[in-house]
């Protein structure tokens, strides 16, 4: 009934807790939020005791720490150093095994846990890099039948961002702070002295079955447009602007700027960029054979164009200077991902900003490589 | 029949030895899957050459060193150096910043008694080598897998890109970003499994240079967190002979006496 589905009801703090039994007892695991060594980062809940209370961060080109916050908001930080990534594409996985047998060799498929996956507390950036990962891995001519087997029946209870960090700029890159889509409730924190709330938006018709167990009543008119305008102050709030559909002929047209030289020389070619990046989808694969030579491994494993085997052809790698790796990656996530996937392949959720260890922070170099037409803020 | 497996000392901590004896089980399993030939960390029995595979620990320090590799280098198949030591001349590289004479007329109670070169050399200064693993000392899992691959004539793989990415991989936030805390693992070769990282520490470059490495930029960072001395005393560890640590340590040292200069 679609007059269901629109409707805002409202979730207590208090009853949090339930909803996150419930969706575990529907069979699923819950991967969300929590205060892991010094930030707040994507990883298994046992329950609503694992959210980060109180805490949130600052986050600055190359700075993240986490702060205690002065409220008890549950979902008060922007997106953290780990991105949902590694719960679908895992970071190394077994891919088959090689077994010499009596008679003949024997494959094995590792398999591991399936079990469908709940994302607690995904915000609309975090969203819609699923979305984009979804077109690279599992809707192109060739799906990785291991990330479509965990992404199946994947349950979201999204959480509308009030809280963009220094480094976030998903209002440019059309990713947020809302999200529109791909949620089967997506809830708005409103806390202050007196209430603790989180309005409720269903999306689905499994988040519409959730909702009616729990039996939630009718978000009130007022707290709904309140839960509205928090989020809008957040899309205020956003770290940073540019104009994004000026980006992809810019860059391409200044394949040789100075820039890239001095990029050259002030990138570790660390790969971090790459790797907390929650669209980077680059793998390799590893053969390990055993000391008997009966058994060999194929495993694979996330990878990134930072490394110097990463281009490695016959004779040497094909991009064996920093800079030119720092060109391909720039280019590829702001340029070339429109030619090849139609979209672009960032969700302007700053983590690249934030975990450069040197602080290069991408929408700077695309205003200083784009000129005039990527200026930031204008 | 089975392959026929030596590991030779040169001058070295036997640590790189030990992690082959520490790794129990499979140490069972490598006694099964080849001849132990030759090693006298494990057993005093002999075999003489040649040998499928000889795994080497230790820099050359003495004349007598730099004549026994040239015969280990003749009886061996395949020659792969084990550890920091003998891929890059270990932590009594040391040495070759200073002068020798000073250094034993200060360690021993009869300095002409002892008899060693000026420098400290990794093997491969010496023959050619298969290949190399690096680690002060070698890890465990990586020396395996080595291993299995050389006496099953395959070819052998360790990755050479950073610490960093595997810090990624098992999900570690990393500590220069979160902590402040002063890291080497955006330039230094994994295989560690990033296990300093893992415990809240920085990387402190057991494992030499990574083959793509920006010392300058990451010089430039650590300039933030430590004083140009504990920056110079970093680059000069268990890689301090590795030709990117070596540079980067000679430049700081030649800046900082310039600078003393000038003021
Ligand atoms: S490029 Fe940077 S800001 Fe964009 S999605 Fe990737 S990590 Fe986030
Ligand atoms: S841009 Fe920053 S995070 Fe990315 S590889 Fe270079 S130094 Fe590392």
């Amino acid at each position: 009934m679609s007059e269901d589905i629109s409707a805002e009801l409202v979730l207590p703090r208090e009853r949090c807790g339930e909803l996150l039994e419930l969706v575990v007892k529907k069979g699923y695991r819950l991967i969300g939020p929590k205060l892991e060594q010094g930030a707040i980062v994507f990883g298994p809940l046992r329950g609503v005791d694992d959210l980060p209370e109180g805490w949130t961060d600052e986050q600055s080109p190359g700075r993240y720490r986490a702060v205690r916050r002065s409220d008890a908001s549950l979902f008060g930080y922007a997106a953290g150093p780990r991105s949902l990534r590694r719960f679908f594409q895992l970071p190394d996985v077994e891919l088959v095994v090689l077994r010499r047998g009596q008679d003949g060799p024997r494959l094995d498929y590792g398999s591991g846990d399936t079990r469908p996956i709940a994302l607690i507390g995904a915000r609309g950036c975090d969203l819609r890099a699923l979305a984009i990962q979804d077109q690279v891995l599992a809707r192109g001519a060739y799906p990785d039948p291991r990330y479509v087997a965990r992404r199946a029946n994947t349950l979201v209870i999204a959480v509308q961002c009030t809280e963009p960090s220094g480094s976030c700029f998903c209002t440019s890159m059309g990713a947020g702070p809302r999200a529109e889509l791909g949620f089967d409730l997506a809830l708005t924190e409103v806390v202050d002295a007196e209430r603790h709330h989180f309005v409720v938006e269903v999306g689905s018709e499994r988040g519409r079955e959730l909702v009616a167990e729990l039996a939630l009543a009718l978000a009130a008119p007022r707290l709904s447009s309140e839960a509205r305008e928090r989020v809008a102050g957040a899309a205020a709030r956003m770290g940073r602007r540019f104009e994004e559909a000026a980006v992809h002929d810019a860059l391409l047209a200044n394949l040789e700027h100075p820039e890239w030289d001095r990029l050259g020389e002030r990138c570790l070619s660390c790969t971090n960029c790459t790797l907390v990046c929650p669209t980077c989808f680059c793998t390799t694969s590893e053969d390990r054979i055993d000391l008997t030579g009966d058994v060999v491994e194929r495993h694979v494993r996330h990878d990134s164009c930072f490394s110097e085997e990463f281009s490695h052809l016959h004779g040497g790698s094909a991009r064996a200077s920093i800079r030119s790796r720092y060109r391909q990656w720039l280019t590829h996530k702001f340029a070339t991902w429109y030619d090849q996937f139609g979209s672009s392949g960032c969700v302007g959720c700053g983590r690249c900003i934030t975990s450069c260890p040197v602080g290069i922070d991408v929408t700077q170099e695309i205003s200083v490589i784009g000129g005039e037409p990527c200026k930031l803020n204008p | 029949m089975k392959k026929r497996l030596a590991v030779w000392k040169f001058a070295s901590c036997d640590g790189c030895q030990l992690s082959l004896l520490a790794c129990e089980d499979e140490f069972l399993a490598l006694a099964e899957a080849v001849d132990i030939a030759y090693f006298l960390e494990a057993s005093s029995r002999i075999k003489n050459g040649p040998y499928d595979l000889s795994l080497v620990e230790g820099s050359i320090t003495t004349a007598h060193d730099l004549q026994r590799i040239q015969e280990v280098r003749r009886v061996s198949k395949k020659l792969m150096t084990i550890g920091a030591c003998a891929t890059s001349g270990g932590i009594q590289a040391l040495r070759d910043f200073a002068d020798i004479k000073e250094f034993t007329s200060a360690v021993y109670a009869r300095p002409e008694y002892i008899e060693t070169l000026a420098t400290s050399t990794p093997i491969s200064a010496h023959v050619s080598v298969d290949y190399e693993l690096r680690g002060c000392p070698v890890n465990k899992r990586q020396l395996l897998q080595v291993v299995s691959a050389l006496i099953n004539d395959l070819p052998p793989h360790v990755a050479s890109h950073p610490v960093c990415v595997e810090c990624k991989l098992r999900g570690n936030v990393c500590v220069t970003v979160a902590q402040g805390t002063p890291c080497l693992g955006p330039i230094t070769h994994a295989g560690c499994g990033a296990l300093c990282p893992s415990f809240a520490r920085g990387c402190y470059g057991c494992f030499g240079p990574a083959d793509s490495h920006n010392v300058e930029a990451l010089t430039r960072l650590l300039a933030d967190q430590l004083s140009e001395l504990e920056i110079t005393r970093i680059f000069s560890t268990f890689n301090s002979g590795a030709p990117a640590f070596r540079e980067q340590h000679d430049k700081l040292v030649r800046l900082r006496v310039l600078g003393k200069q000038g003021s």
